[in-house]
Formats: structure tokens, C-alpha cells, sequence
């Protein structure tokens, strides 16, 4: 699969003169003609011409249109060999692509049949295209295969699930295209049973039969509808009941990595007060996020009050000091916005340092026009004005920040009433 | 101060009740407690405690199913005078919501210590409402973007908003102030924030503001789904 480095550009170079490629860009078609035309240096337009002709004198110019469509690979394909080709046109091709080909495959072959003389009427032949063509569409897997980057990789897979999968969506199929690509064919193929009704003179009896069926099928319909609204709540109630017991198995398996390896933490740490203390903050604050739902790990992006309550996890465990987070309102996070959940960082951590040892309050408040955030601790407080070395630092590196990204911090503290530190950022007007 | 308030302590937990009762003790007087919903009605009216703590979450329907049938007579007495402070792990709004709207005075969590579950209890005895930074951080998220401007005349309106002061004493709960502290920083006095408080608290349970209603409603509907 992979060559050697050096082999790379002489195969490059045999293979871009052995293959032909369909161009897609600018064939009329499928691009069958421009492909081959680039190939042999000829005016695609002559080739047209002679698949035309050829098509309209006995069918063959259509056959070897087709299946040089199917055999040859698109332009921007990668494999060279006709089956890869085949298999990644399977992947590649649109499901109304497919359909016309297989459609007109057939109608090919019929013609071709015919013009060899074989006794092949117009009553068979539409039908039996129709019904390619239609059977096509329901049988096909995916409408967007060009668009699933899974179907590119993995273009064998999808021919092989190609018939397990006929009523299930491809990735990246949506619902509606599903029920469209699916009507569309049994329209079709509803279409040629009547084609070939009318063609052969039963339409008429075929209509007596169809009124039958269907007074039989609204007899036993009131015969069996108890019975299949039954069937239909007991398979109801035993998809709900799986779905409950998929979800407690999802609970169990959630508590055994978590609560009860915590649980034996707990016993096995019993006479350290400190780590039981800071084990069952850390269970409690993980049970909560899995409680309310929120995911652990936001996809990409950072919120406000996601990133506070990793920042207060971080303290608590480094230091043993609860630190409870209110927030209200919520905001992604910019630039800025991480700056201040820097700053409001360092203030926990002043706050778990100095604070005297009691509970941090953090609070947060996302507003159309600013995000506040408050650090407080109970701790003895102190004079603002005889603020120890080591603190004016960790304030130099809150205020300074806060500054340095357009916001302000103030830090207010009165003795005997604990430390507050502010944070506010102005938000820039969306 | 008048005498100890007399509580009745409602939690299926029994290692829980032991715990607060010891915390209490000397401060409040726990006169009963009860593990069930239907002990908690029966002690209840026995005893017409000042204060019931309530567990908001119990096997049988929790706090929330002890107001209801307090409040609906079961016992073929008249509804009791208690007051409900309402006490849980839970910090889910549907919880805390639900249990305010039915008639609790207030909400704390269970991890409080025991000197300031009994300033609560205190307090809510008293008449006041008590409120948890996390519950007035709800409230605040419950009632964003409506600040009332003028006193409102319309009384669904002035019920549907907070006045700028009543946020900023929410605001001041939920960043962890004591009613005393915010008294001094806003330069009112601490009856003026009590009564703040339980204007607020009136609003929680009166106002018909989406969002409150909505939390109530998913409440009950987990409850029933719970009962059935």
C-alpha cells in the first residue's frame, strides 16, 4: 500500500498515463467521454458522437457508456484498478446516480438483447427498468457517501453493508432524504407494475384483484387490530424497559469508578481527617457535574462557569479548602475571559492560603454587559493599607492582569470581615 | 431572646438525624424526628414544632409531599403553624424551586455547620427567610433580565421582577455575606435586609414567571413518576 519514498513519483508518473479517469468537471454525463478524450488527446465531442450513434444503431454505445462509467474511476478517485474504481463509485456516486445507471444499464443490455434479435417486447423492457431503477434507489445505502468522509475511507465496507443496510440511514443521510430516496423508489417501482399491467391488458382485472385484496386486508385489519395494538405497546414497553435498564447499568458502572472507589479511599485513609475531608469534597463536586448532566469536558469550547469550577476543584484538592461556586448566567470564554478566570484563580488561592482556613465563596455573574466574578474569604481580614509582601505580590498579578485585558480588580477587606476580591470585565458590545 | 425554638428534624437518614441532633444540641430543641413521610405528618401534628427540617429528598415523595399534605389536612386538623426550612444535598433548581414554591422559608444545604443551621432555624422561626448563596444564585438566574424599574402597579408584574435592591442583597447572600455584613455594606440595617429577603422569598412563591413555574412543574412531574 505504501511504496517507497524514492518509487513514488515514477509510479505517480505510469499511473497518470495508464489510468483514465471520468471528468467529472467536464463531461455532460458522468464525464465518461471528456475522461477518455483527455486520455487519447481526441475532442470529447467525437467520442459523444460515436457513443451516440452507436447507442441509437443497437444500444451497445449506451452498454459501453455505462459500464465504462461504473469501471472507470472519477477524476479525483484515488485507486487506479477497476474494482477499487467500482468499489469507491459504489461510495462515491450519488443514490439518483446510481439509480439512472443501474436504470439505464439495463435498458442497455434489454435493447442490446433485442437487437440481436432475441424476442423482447416493450412490455417487459420499461417495467424492468423502471423497477432497476426504483430498486436502486431503495437498495442504495447512502445519498451523501460523496460528502461522509467515513464512506471515503471506508469504501469497501459500505458496498458490503450496502444490503443490510436498506432502511437504515447512512452516517451523515439525513431522516427526510431517507423517506425521500425510499419513496421515490417504490414509486417507481409501483410504476412499473402498472406500466406492465397496462402494456399486457390486465390493468382492468388487476384492479378487481386489488379491490379484493383490500377488502380481505381491512377484514382481517379489523379482525387483528387488538392484537397488533398489543404487539405494538409490548414492544413499546420493552424498548422502554431496555432503555431503563441500559441507563442503571450506565449508573452502576458510573458509581464503581467513582463513589465506591472513593468509598474504599475513605475506609483505607480513616485516620487522616484532612484527606477523608478532601476525598469526599472531590466525589461530591464530580457526582454533582454527572448529576446535572453537564458534560465534564465541554467539546472545544471553555465557559465561564465550567472553568471557575475546575479552577475551585484545583484549589480544594492543592489545599484542603472548600471553595463553593455560585454562578449565574453563563459565557464562552475569550481571551480576555480567560484572564479573568486566571486572576479569579489566584484570588481562590490567596483566599485558600490566608483565608484562615474556612469555606471560599466564589461568585460569578455573566451579564449582557460584563462578567463579574467575587473571591471571598472569612479569614481575620486585613488592613489594606499593611498588605504583607508575599499577598501585594499575588494582588500585583490579580490587578495587574485584570488591567493588562481591559477589566479591574478591587479587593475589599475590612477586618474582622474576611477578604473580597472583584473582578469585573467589561464585555465588548456584540 | 425568647426560649429555644422546639424542631422537628424529618431525614430517611438516620445517621444524618443523629448528627444534627448532636450539632443542635443546646442551641435548638429537637423534639421529634422522623425517617418517612407519613411519621413526619403524624409528629408534626403532635408536637406543632416552630420549625420543621424538612429533607427535600425521601423514598416516599420527600419535603415537598410532607407540605402538601400538611398543607391539604390530612391529619383532620387545621394546617399546622410550623415553619419549613427545607435541607438537602440536592443543589438541583427543579429541588430547591419546588420545595420554596410549596411553602418552605428557606433552603440550606446539608454540608452547613451546626451553629449556622441553628442561626437558621433561629430565623426562620422568627419569620425570616433563609437563603443559601446557592439558592440566591437561582433565584437570580430565575428572575435575570427583569428588573423592575419603578414600583410597579401591577401586582403580577411586581411579582415577576426584582427591585434593584433585592438583587443586590441576592447578590450580596451569594457571595457569601452574612444579612449583618450586607446591613453594613449597603448602609441599611439588617431588618431592612430581612425584609428584603422575604419579599423575595414572596415572589419565589407567588410569581407565575416562567421559569419558576417551569421548575416546579418538572419537579412534581418527577415526583409523580416516582409515586406511580
Amino acid at each position: 500500500m505504501i511504496p517507497p519514498v524514492q518509487a513514488t513519483p515514477r509510479r505517480h508518473a505510469t499511473a497518470a498515463r495508464r489510468d483514465i479517469r471520468r471528468d467529472r468537471e467536464h463531461g455532460m454525463v458522468a464525464g465518461v467521454c471528456a475522461g477518455l478524450g483527455n486520455r487519447l488527446g481526441v475532442d470529447p465531442l467525437l467520442l459523444r458522437i460515436v457513443f451516440a450513434a452507436t447507442t441509437l444503431a443497437s444500444g451497445v454505445g449506451l452498454v459501453a457508456y455505462v459500464l465504462a462509467w461504473i469501471l472507470l474511476p472519477a477524476d479525483h478517485a484515488e485507486g487506479g484498478s477497476a474494482a477499487r474504481g467500482l468499489a469507491q463509485g459504489w461510495g462515491r456516486r450519488g443514490t439518483v446516480e446510481v439509480a439512472l445507471g443501474v436504470g439505464f444499464l439495463l435498458l442497455a443490455v434489454l435493447l442490446a438483447f433485442r437487437a440481436l434479435g432475441l424476442p423482447f417486447s416493450d412490455v417487459l423492457i420499461w417495467p424492468l427498468v423502471l423497477v432497476a431503477a426504483g430498486g436502486a434507489l431503495i437498495w442504495h445505502r447512502s445519498a451523501s457517501g460523496e460528502a461522509d468522509p467515513i464512506a471515503e475511507a471506508l469504501p469497501r465496507v459500505k458496498l458490503s453493508a450496502t444490503a443490510s443496510a436498506v432502511l437504515r440511514p447512512a452516517a451523515g443521510e439525513s431522516r427526510p432524504a431517507v423517506i425521500s430516496r425510499i419513496g421515490i423508489g417504490v414509486t417507481l417501482v409501483i410504476a412499473a407494475a402498472i406500466v406492465f399491467l397496462h402494456f399486457s391488458g390486465a390493468l382492468a382485472a388487476a384492479t378487481d384483484v386489488a379491490l379484493a385484496a383490500l377488502v380481505v386486508a381491512i377484514a382481517f385489519g379489523v379482525i387483528f387490530a387488538p392484537w397488533i395494538v398489543r404487539l405494538a405497546t409490548s414492544l413499546s414497553a420493552e424498548r422502554a424497559e431496555r432503555i431503563r435498564s441500559q441507563e442503571r447499568a450506565e449508573v452502576a458502572a458510573h458509581l464503581h469508578d467513582s463513589v465506591l472507589q472513593t468509598l474504599a479511599l475513605v475506609q483505607k485513609r480513616a485516620g487522616d481527617p484532612r484527606a477523608v475531608a478532601a476525598l469526599a469534597r472531590r466525589q461530591e463536586r464530580e457526582l454533582r457535574t454527572w448529576l446535572s448532566g453537564a458534560p465534564a469536558v465541554a467539546d472545544g469550547e471553555r465557559r465561564l462557569a465550567a472553568a471557575l469550577e475546575a479552577a475551585a476543584q484545583e484549589i480544594e484538592e492543592r489545599h484542603g479548602v472548600a471553595v463553593d461556586v455560585v454562578a449565574v448566567g453563563d459565557a464562552p470564554l475569550d481571551r480576555d475571559g480567560e484572564a479573568l478566570i486566571a486572576a479569579a484563580r489566584e484570588a481562590m488561592l490567596n483566599a485558600a492560603k490566608f483565608g484562615g482556613g474556612g469555606a471560599v465563596a466564589v461568585y460569578a455573574e455573566a451579564g449582557d454587559a460584563r462578567l463579574q466574578v467575587f473571591v471571598r474569604d472569612r479569614g481575620a481580614g486585613f488592613d489594606p493599607a499593611s498588605v504583607p509582601a508575599d499577598r501585594r505580590g499575588v494582588r500585583e498579578s490579580i490587578v495587574g492582569r485584570m488591567e493588562r485585558h481591559g477589566g479591574r480588580a478591587t479587593i475589599n477587606a475590612s477586618p474582622g470581615g474576611g477578604t473580597e476580591v472583584e473582578l469585573v470585565l467589561e464585555r465588548a458590545p456584540s | 431572646m425568647s426560649a429555644m425554638p422546639r424542631v422537628v428534624l424529618v431525614d430517611d437518614h438516620e445517621l444524618f438525624r443523629a448528627g444534627v441532633r448532636a450539632e443542635l444540641d443546646g442551641l435548638v430543641d429537637v423534639v421529634a424526628d422522623a425517617a418517612t413521610v407519613a411519621e413526619a405528618v403524624a409528629a408534626i401534628a403532635e408536637f406543632e414544632p416552630d420549625v420543621v427540617l424538612l429533607d427535600v429528598h425521601m423514598p416516599d415523595g420527600g419535603g415537598l409531599e410532607v407540605i402538601r399534605r400538611l398543607r391539604a389536612g390530612a391529619t383532620g386538623t387545621a394546617p399546622v403553624r410550623s415553619r419549613f426550612l427545607a435541607l438537602s444535598v440536592s443543589d438541583a433548581a427543579e429541588d430547591v424551586i419546588a420545595v420554596i414554591r410549596a411553602g418552605a422559608r428557606g433552603y440550606v444545604t446539608k454540608t452547613i455547620s451546626g451553629a449556622e443551621l441553628a442561626d437558621a432555624v433561629r430565623r426562620v422561626h422568627g419569620g425570616d427567610a433563609v437563603f443559601s448563596p446557592r439558592l440566591a444564585g437561582f433565584v437570580l438566574d430565575a428572575f435575570a433580565g427583569s428588573t423592575a424599574v419603578a414600583p410597579a402597579t401591577d401586582r403580577d408584574a411586581e411579582l415577576d421582577a426584582l427591585t434593584p435592591r433585592e438583587r443586590e442583597v441576592l447578590q450580596h447572600i451569594a457571595r457569601g455575606y452574612m444579612y449583618k455584613e450586607i446591613a453594613l455594606r449597603l448602609g441599611i440595617s439588617a431588618k431592612t435586609v430581612e425584609a428584603h429577603v422575604s419579599a423575595v422569598l414572596r415572589k419565589l412563591q407567588l410569581s407565575s414567571r416562567h421559569e419558576l413555574s417551569r421548575w416546579a412543574a418538572e419537579r412534581r412531574m418527577l415526583d409523580d413518576g416516582a409515586g406511580a
